[in-house]
């Protein structure tokens, strides 16, 4: 490692993340089911496969246009599950609380953890509660663990994803990374700008597991970039993107060109990355766009026959470059 | 009666100036218009935001092969000198009860010791990010009995808004506020290029931003007298495929005389408010280039009515001289002379995480931009 203390960067999402992720727990750890690193693992207990994940929220402000800490912390491990392939049933969720936090404001964080579960259909049946000294936590952190289970279908993996396969997400990218942004600086930047915080198990396996693909990805932090990034290293062949097809709203691209801040790589809370065979593409978009989370769903490329794992995109003006895994943080530019 | 057709065009709408037949109608007038020049042409843009820009839409690898891009001294980042952040680096090391507030990627720069403020950060010191200086006086209030430093880096986009903060401090009596003056001007860095007899450029894409606020006055000494072609463009792929259009007739009819591509925000006078502004609150000095060196009159000072501001005058922090990081091409970047590929660290040693010099680190930099985009050559 080439850090003595650990950097900022190091929890973006990007390559630092892996890098630390590699170097210290990875090397620590390494078994047969956290080596690939996805969005869950996947267990065999008694002959039955079960998904399990964790995933801890840090997210400052609490409340952002969209959403809150809570509805994350159950969105998030519900969709790290679901674009496993499994649906979930069980999460645990922990509690680091600053004293003198207020209870008015837990309640609040709480209601809307009970109203994610209910919406996603989950139980949240463990918990831990910790309260740290005033200054020794920033307000609140959880953290989320969740079960899940297969039914027909058998775990998505994507080392499956094969040359051919179509990419689809299922809405506007970015909004998540800029609503937080927003309400984190004051910004003021209008045009309703809200999270896309949603949970998309009822999508995944309504709209798009019926249709047989050969990978789901769930794009948070390090957004769409980092995803296909990882998704092109691990099957081996390149992709190819095009620029006019990615689906970002007009207040959020408008921020995005003012900030300096590439949507590609900004964070997301609620869209999954759909690899699916050619012929199955356009029954699944057609599925997808039919439910509330997929409306703009919107085919952004394929999986070419080339191999070498890079990322490839095809810009408005006709040009093309390279796609790279995101660094660290994504910081405004000075003017 | 003369019939008008009328066109539905929005021209502040962002797809108009990304439009594919428009760009490849375009890129035809730019293939012809370069038959007609049998050399090759060094078309430097002195803008961090066109460096991004260029690189973000693929324009390089469409481009005739004689048109050359080349970046200039425009990221305001990369031109902030060693000695400059080795003195930043110097104030929590001075007083351990302030707040270094500064734009996110000046936290990675390095000065002559590859310190950055990111690794004080990691040690301790409280340096905070903020996305305006006005941010800043919040802080400041809130936190009474701690100093408020704020690195004031960037070029004449950034220098009113800053100007502003410090005026609205003066007129709020707000004392525990300072910031570190290190602005940068566009016009003095251009004169410096042409009269190094090391450049190679043969024409400016001009900064759209810094045009809107000082206008397009201070640029007239182009043609004047170094019969140099510069046009004005603004930030969209269109904007730079007609800025190159323009630049290459300027250059085939030996008409240097200034042109304005970015019409709809770039006037003769500039944003007159924030001229008057800059005008009472700072006052000119050599300021000191990374790579480069002092260049006279090329930066701003706090005016002798602002002094009390100057957070290098008020912590005692004295200029500080310091080598650039050893084999680091930065310096010839930023003159135009070497492309980011032929540094021997590019993308091995140096990368935007462990850079080695400043263009790698900032959202803005030559490095960074050929390092995010893949451009190989």
């Amino acid at each position: 490692m080439l850090f003595e203390n650990i950097p900022l960067a190091c929890g973006s999402g990007g390559r630092l993340t892996s890098e630390l992720i590699k170097e210290i727990f990875l090397k620590n750890f390494s078994n047969e089911h956290l080596r690939d690193l996805e969005d869950s693992a996947v267990l065999n207990l008694d002959s039955r496969n079960i998904a399990f994940t964790t995933d801890s929220y840090v997210v400052n402000p609490l409340f952002f246009p969209g959403g809150n800490i809570g509805k994350i912390a159950v969105c998030g491990t519900v969709n790290d599950l679901s674009v496993k392939g499994a649906v979930p049933l069980f999460i645990s969720c922990g509690f680091i609380i600053e004293e003198g936090f207020p209870l008015e404001t837990l309640k609040k964080i709480v209601l809307s953890m009970k109203k994610a579960a209910e919406d996603a259909k989950v139980k949240i049946v463990t918990g831990d509660t910790k309260v740290v000294e005033r200054g020794k936590a920033d307000k609140l952190f959880i953290n989320t663990s969740g079960v899940g289970v297969f039914g027909k279908n058998s775990a998505l993996n994507q080392k499956n994803i094969k040359p051919g396969d179509y990419i689809i997400v299922n809405g506007d990218l970015a909004s998540h990374g800029i609503a937080v942004l927003n309400a984190r600086n004051n910004l003021g930047i209008k045009g309703d700008i809200k999270s896309d915080c949603a949970p998309l198990n009822e999508l995944i396996h309504k709209c798009v597991l019926p249709y047989n693909p050969s990978s789901v990805r769930d794009a948070t932090r390090g957004g769409l970039g980092m995803i296909l990034n990882e998704a092109a290293l691990s099957c081996g062949y390149c992709i190819e993107i095009d620029e006019d097809s990615l689906p970002v709203s007009t207040p959020v691209k408008s921020a995005c060109d003012m900030l300096g801040i590439d949507p590609i790589y900004a964070a997301n809370e609620g869209k999954a990355v759909i690899f699916i065979s050619e012929k199955s593409a356009k029954n699944a978009l057609n599925s997808m766009r039919k439910h509330k989370y997929g409306k703009k769903s919107a085919i952004i490329g394929k999986v070419s026959s080339k191999r070498g794992g890079k990322v490839w995109i095809k810009t408005s003006i006709g040009a093309e470059r390279m796609i790279t895994m995101p660094e660290g943080e994504q910081l405004p530019r000075i003017c | 009666m003369k019939k008008y057709i009328k066109m539905n065009i929005n021209y502040f709408e962002e797809k108009f100036w990304r439009n594919k037949e428009l760009a490849h109608s375009m890129l035809c007038e730019i293939a012809s218009l370069s038959q007609k020049i049998n050399k090759s042409i060094n078309i430097m843009e002195v803008c961090g935001t066109h460096t991004m820009s260029i690189a973000a839409s693929g324009i390089r690898n469409i481009l005739p092969k004689n048109i050359n891009l080349i970046s200039g001294p425009g990221c305001p980042v990369c031109v902030t000198s060693a000695g400059d952040i080795d003195r930043i680096l110097k104030f929590p090391k001075i007083n351990k009860n302030l707040i270094i507030a500064t734009f996110g990627d000046m936290i990675k720069v390095p000065g002559s010791e590859k310190k950055t403020l990111s690794e004080a950060k990691a040690y301790g010191a409280d340096v905070r990010i903020v996305y305006s200086p006005l941010d800043c006086l919040r802080i400041a209030v809130e936190n009474s009995r701690k100093e408020i430093i704020f690195i004031g880096v960037g070029f004449e986009t950034t220098a009113p808004l800053i100007a502003a903060t410090v005026k609205e401090a003066h007129n709020k009596n707000i004392k525990n506020f300072s910031v570190a003056p290190l602005f940068k001007l566009v016009p003095p860095a251009l004169r410096y290029l042409l009269d190094s007899k090391i450049s190679k450029v043969d024409a400016f894409i001009l900064p759209g931003h810094v045009s809107a606020i000082i206008g397009y006055r201070p640029y007239f000494f182009l043609s004047k007298e170094y019969f140099m072609p510069g046009t004005i463009v603004g930030f969209e792929p269109l904007d730079i495929l007609r800025g190159i259009i323009l630049i290459l007739k300027q250059i085939i009819y030996k008409d240097p005389e200034l042109k304005i591509e970015y019409s709809r925000a770039v006037s003769i006078g500039g944003n007159k408010t924030a001229l008057k502004l800059m005008k009472d609150v700072y006052g000119t000095y050599d300021a000191d280039w990374r790579a480069i060196g002092p260049i006279k009159d090329s930066g701003y000072e706090f005016s002798k009515k602002y002094e009390k501001f100057d957070a290098f005058k008020k912590f005692c922090v004295a200029p500080i001289k310091a080598k650039e990081p050893a084999g680091c091409l930065c310096g010839k970047i930023l003159l135009g002379l070497s492309k980011p590929v032929e540094c021997p660290h590019f993308g091995k040693s140096c990368n935007p995480q462990h850079a080695i010099g400043p263009c790698m680190v900032s959202a803005e930099g030559a490095c960074a931009a050929w390092y995010k985009y893949g451009i190989k050559k």
